[in-house]
């Protein structure tokens, strides 16, 4: 990239500058080091990035590599959506808060859904005691799904779900609803997160074993090229990898990984690469390190495209575009002076906007405490809007690019990616690695060694293990009380005194011979859910036939 | 030499956020305890059983999703109730002050919360649990 003579009258005057900087006061720390861990040096220069071939490696935004950027006008064409994960109580308390979130100009909806809905337990299981409606919403069948969308344009909006292991039986919910407000389901946008891989490795919410459960997410995403083809089936989750406690390059090389298991079981059911790989998107961590994380998301799209279309032979541009949502980072929050929290999520959501994310979630002040309450997710809402429109950030393309440090860093997660991809093929492939815990290994090294930086103080934390303040917390948090689980045991006992259990069983017998054969598990699926079986029911009809998941030991 | 502490660490409920509990798994055994970690999701049933057949000194709970009002008591109780009520009880989690009051009235040892270090874990588990054993040899 630059010229032989240039380099070396660099070298030159660098050696004179080095000489003459150790003259001037010295480092107050120990060492100085990203997030995750890496050495920075004080300074980058043309050297950190010489040999790179500009348009090979960075390009333009819309084009192949797609290193600045997946559109060819990102935010002039297509301001990032503003869609903050919420759901909380009841049905319809969670509706009563959507409907909040878009009077103040929220652009796209996302559930939370409660843990026995995330596990597949009905609110009436043993297992869900002390736990409806507190992480989330609660959601036992189609009844739920309707209030919770009640008053709201599902033609219109865009709306993503967390759920993985039941993904199947939330899609067809939402698919019902649709069919009851008479809008197709080939109009319908939004996102599943339905990427079980990082259940295994990370979130801990799976039901089924890896096979049958990789067979749920491939008959969806069969059935959604013909009937939802609008919706993104899967979205890649880098961002519980890292609350895990992940480096950025961890996060970037174990989702991609996950990414490229999704393709090759795809490709092994005997779809085609273009028909679903145009609807696969990621989502990603916005943790503390600013630039660190920037660098992270341009590695992300550059490594995918280049694997879509040389290895696994994508044709159609589409199929190679790394689209992804990000959220802000849950870990980074602290209990202590939690306002603070407010400053941490601005900047981290910064750095998704400079990476060229394509939605984002800003994290609320007080969610290490609780749910958050209604002032907090507005200062949320409004910290994206102040980016969006005060800052500057979004009116030009990729603005870090050629920035000697930010591109010395995307090439180095590139690389270190790559070394971990070699390594888990190495092992036998992601399943094999979940199998082994070597994923989980990893995340939990790098999370150990996180907490002994922090308690030695070589890492500080404001308010935390410095600047700490004798306080009481004064934030007022949203307590779930327990009237919401029994509200709703009282709401699905009637609802299934009220459907026609005939047809019920009828369709869950359906189910289980589809499970049983080789049928499109999805398409039975949402016959059960029109006729109101409840989520409990479904899972309780899989889970005898696909066997329980169970996690090797760690210890 | 004096005898290892011995402590069951487990995860009850449905929330799977491990992140932390395998922390202190890992920085308790580098403090030379004995460590058992149950895994994910078991039940106070399966929690008081282990710790009563691992003979251990103190069981460490983690609870993030707000179920600790009910988790809590149904360990405790059941502890209790198996001849387990030597055993230390601590936890960790994000408890709200009041709900760590009612808690401690109750009989749990100590709930550490959120910005706790290793260290301070460490050294009151290092006191708490040798006293506690020396009361149950008084009684």
């Amino acid at each position: 990239m630059f010229d032989e003579s240039f380099l070396a009258r660099l070298k030159e005057r660098r050696k004179k500058w080095e000489a003459k900087k150790d003259g001037y006061s010295q480092a107050s720390r120990p060492r100085y080091m990203t997030v995750s861990g890496d050495e920075v040096d004080i300074l980058y220069g043309p050297e950190s990035i010489d040999g790179r071939d500009y348009l090979e490696k960075i390009g333009f935004p819309g084009e192949f590599p797609y290193t600045r950027g997946v559109h060819y006008t990102m935010y002039r064409g297509k301001p990032w959506t503003m869609r903050q994960f919420s759901g909380m109580g009841t049905a319809r308390q969670t509706n009563e808060r959507y409907h909040y979130l878009l009077r103040e100009g929220q652009t796209g909806l996302s559930v939370a859904f409660d843990l026995p809905t995330l596990m597949g337990y009905d609110s009436d299981h043993e297992r869900s005691h002390g736990e409806v409606g507190k992480c989330g919403v609660v959601v036992d069948s189609l009844a739920d799904m309707e209030i919770i969308f009640d008053g709201i344009d599902l033609g219109a909006i865009s709306t993503s779900m967390t759920i993985n292991a039941p993904a199947s039986i939330l899609l067809a919910m939402y698919v019902g609803v649709a069919e009851k407000k008479g809008i197709a389901s080939h109009k319908l946008t939004g996102t599943l997160q339905n990427d079980i891989l990082k259940e295994y490795i990370a979130q801990k919410e799976w039901i089924y074993p890896p096979e049958p459960s990789i067979r749920l997410i491939t008959d969806m995403m069969a059935f959604c090229a013909d009937h939802v083809p609008k919706w993104n089936t899967i979205s890649i989750s880098g961002y519980h990898i890292r609350e895990a406690g992940a480096t950025a390059a961890q996060e970037l090389a174990f989702t991609l990984a996950d990414g490229f298991q999704y393709v090759e079981s795809a490709l092994a059911a005997g779809q085609e690469v273009d028909t679903f790989a145009p609807r696969l998107s990621f989502f990603f961590n916005a943790h503390q390190d600013f630039f660190e994380e920037i660098a992270k998301y341009r590695a992300a799209r550059r490594i995918w495209a280049r694997r879509m279309r040389d290895k696994y032979k994508a044709k159609k541009e589409q199929s190679w575009l790394l689209r992804f949502h990000t959220q802000t980072a849950g870990c980074s929050l602290t209990a202590q002076q939690p306002e603070n929290n407010l400053m941490r999520t601005a900047f981290e959501a910064l750095s998704g906007v400079l990476g060229g994310t394509q939605s984002l979630h800003t994290n609320s002040m007080d969610e290490t405490l609780a749910l958050p309450s209604e002032k907090a997710v507005l200062l949320a809402l409004r910290t994206q809007q102040v980016i969006m429109h005060e800052t500057g950030v979004a009116n030009t393309i990729d603005p870090l690019a050629g920035s000697y440090f930010i591109e010395h860093l995307t090439d180095k997660l590139e690389s270190e990616a790559e070394a971990y991809f070699a390594e888990i093929e190495r092992r036998g492939g992601v399943l094999q690695c979940i199998e082994e815990g070597y994923l989980q290994r990893e995340i939990a090294k790098s999370a150990y060694r996180y907490q002994k930086e922090i308690e030695r103080k070589e890492r500080i934390i404001v308010g935390v293990n410095d600047y700490v303040m004798k306080e009481k917390i004064v934030i007022p948090v949203l307590r779930i009380d327990e009237t919401v689980a029994r509200d709703q045991l009282v709401a699905l006992h009637k609802m299934k005194q009220s459907r026609d259990n005939d047809k019920v069983k009828r369709t869950l017998a359906d189910l289980a011979a589809c499970a049983r054969g080789d049928g499109n598990t999805m398409t039975a699926i949402l016959d059960c859910v029109r006729v109101y079986a409840t989520e409990g029911e479904i899972v309780d009809t899989l889970r005898p036939i696909f066997g329980e998941y169970q996690e090797p030991p760690m210890f | 030499m004096t005898e290892k502490i011995r402590v069951l660490l487990a995860k009850p409920g449905l929330d799977g956020h491990d992140r932390g509990i395998k922390v202190i798994a890992a920085a308790l055994r580098d403090a030379g305890m004995e460590v058992i970690y149950t895994g994910l999701r078991q039940t106070p049933e399966q929690i008081v059983t282990a710790a009563i057949q691992e003979d251990v000194d103190a069981v460490g709970v983690s609870i993030l999703s707000g179920a600790h009002m009910t988790l809590f008591p149904a360990i405790f109780n059941l502890l209790r109730e198996r001849g387990g009520g030597d055993k230390l009880l601590f936890g960790g989690g994000i408890i709200p002050d009041e709900d760590i009051a009612a808690l401690g009235k109750m009989g749990v040892a100590r709930l550490f919360t959120p910005g706790a270090t290793t260290t301070e874990i460490i050294e009151w588990l290092t006191r708490a649990a040798p006293a506690a054993k020396k009361n149950d040899k008084l009684l």
